[in-house]
């Protein structure tokens, strides 16, 4: 039976895993190939990179983060962050991930999404996407507005439309984040997740608001999620995605377990 | 140990090249050269993307030479597109060949409420005698990620069920395929890889 994946997210920034909420009050915490180890070790599914604050002088220094972290891991890596032509995501996969997440690059010019597949199958490209809901929208979830810029740029595009155009463009997934959750520590945004997971036939990732295990449960009933990604939650009590998955696996859902 | 890793522009080759090393072994990459496939000891064939890509393998007569190394009892192993190949063909890319070693065609996941792909971890039914699969316990989990599939037949080694059964693992003699990657399933797919490298004809029954 398929199960439901839980994704260790690592924030980086100039070669370092940072904490911080909403990109503010930014916290060294540690290295990024020892925190992905760690996390494989301990039961994740798979490992996000999160270059936060890409920069162009900053490139060099993410394809030897990706390689130092790529070099001893054996479970899906992806990398996303800055990534804004098919020839940077050529670097970031010959560094070692499997799949990379473009955001804003996309956006800005969906073909890109087409031009990455192309090249490295449907499988490596993770379109993932920001969202708020809009209470001016004839349907606020649904038509909930896409912001780039770490959301502080709205696009004018609404959520289940861009995500329907990703697909048709030949996106292997969607990583989905509420701009209206993430931070909160209240909860995923189920209704968000549920409309986008509900419209389109790839993979939703839902990211944003975990706070407890109970919010991982909802997410995968409710929110129709096929993966969530866990980043603070591992800071804030519960003390891997092991003993997560292990909770997971009690209230009922499929997990991999033992990992 | 040389493992020769066949490179048909589908894809990127490092997780499979960097699994093959930690393992010990020493992987060497061709991508039209036919002299490493005809000296080959150990041939891996992995593949993401689309079956058209195969197309290469005809044009650059790679075919042929897998054809005869197989033919030679050189252990093979393909990898998802890699392991789809071993069979007559792919309603993916309809026009393109594969090898044909194993008789059968692969299709897409039928229309469901499921997601396609099948995207993430899910368990192997190991049949009884796969040499590849050793050692692999039920309810083990290994990493997919594709829309199209083997059916089940008596070369099937392990069965996975994702909208309806299908062949997660084939293996016949020598020639073996996973649909799964054994290169990011931790140390399951580590496992798996160990076998590969470790099988010999002399191990046959």
């Amino acid at each position: 039976m398929i199960t439901k994946r839980i994704i260790a997210c690592l924030d980086v920034h100039g070669g370092r895993v940072v904490k911080g909420v909403q990109f503010v009050d930014l916290v060294d915490a540690g290295d990024p190939a020892t925190q992905a180890a760690r996390h494989a070790r301990e039961g994740a599914d798979e490992i996000v990179l999160l270059d936060i604050t890409a920069t162009h002088e900053g490139r060099q220094t993410l394809l030897d983060t990706v390689r130092r972290t790529a070099r001893e891991l054996f479970v899906p890596f992806c990398v996303g962050g800055g990534i804004r032509t098919a020839d940077d995501a050529a670097q970031v996969f010959e560094a070692g991930a499997d799949k990379v997440s473009v955001n804003s690059a996309a956006l800005a010019d969906p073909t890109l999404i087409d031009a990455i597949g192309r090249s490295f199958g449907a499988q490596a490209v993770v379109v993932a996407i920001d969202a708020r809901r809009d209470p001016d929208a004839a349907d606020p979830v649904r038509d909930a507005q896409v912001f780039v810029q770490g959301g502080r740029k709205p696009t004018g595009r609404r959520v289940v439309e861009w995500a329907r155009e990703a697909e048709a463009r030949g996106a292997g997934e969607i990583l989905l984040t509420s701009m209206d959750s993430d931070g909160t520590r209240a909860g995923f945004d189920c209704e968000l997740t549920a409309a986008v997971s509900e419209s389109v036939g790839i993979p939703v990732i839902a990211s944003g608001g975990a706070g407890t295990v109970g919010h991982f449960v909802d997410v995968f009933a409710r929110g129709k999620a096929d993966a969530a990604l866990a980043a603070s939650i591992f800071h804030f009590g519960v003390s891997s995605a092991r003993s997560l998955k292990e909770e997971l696996a009690k209230a009922g859902v499929s997990v991999r377990l033992p990992c | 140990m040389r493992v020769t890793v066949i490179d048909y522009k589908a894809g990127n080759l490092t997780s499979v090249l960097k699994v093959l090393r930690h393992l010990g072994a020493e992987p060497e990459v061709t991508d039209a050269d036919l002299a490493p496939v005809e000296a080959a000891e150990r041939l891996v064939l992995p593949g993401v993307g689309h079956f058209a890509a195969t197309e290469r393998l005809d044009a650059t007569g790679l075919t042929a030479a897998i054809r005869a190394a197989i033919a030679r009892g050189v252990p093979f192993l393909g990898i998802c597109v890699g392991m789809q190949w071993l069979y007559a063909g792919s309603s993916e890319a309809p026009e393109q060949r594969g090898l044909g070693h194993f008789a059968e065609s692969c299709t897409r996941f039928a229309e469901s409420t499921e997601k396609v792909p099948h995207v993430g971890w899910n368990s192997l039914e190991v049949r009884k005698g796969s040499r590849l699969l050793a050692g692999v316990e039920p309810g083990e989990y290994v990493y997919f990620t594709h829309s199209f599939k083997g059916p089940v037949t008596n070369d099937t080694a392990a069965i996975t069920h994702y909208i309806e059964p299908f062949a997660a693992a084939v293996e016949r003699g020598n020639v073996m395929g996973v649909q799964f990657h054994p290169e990011k399933s931790s140390a399951t797919g580590l496992k798996i890889l160990r076998n590969f490298l470790s099988w010999n004809a002399e191990g046959a029954e």
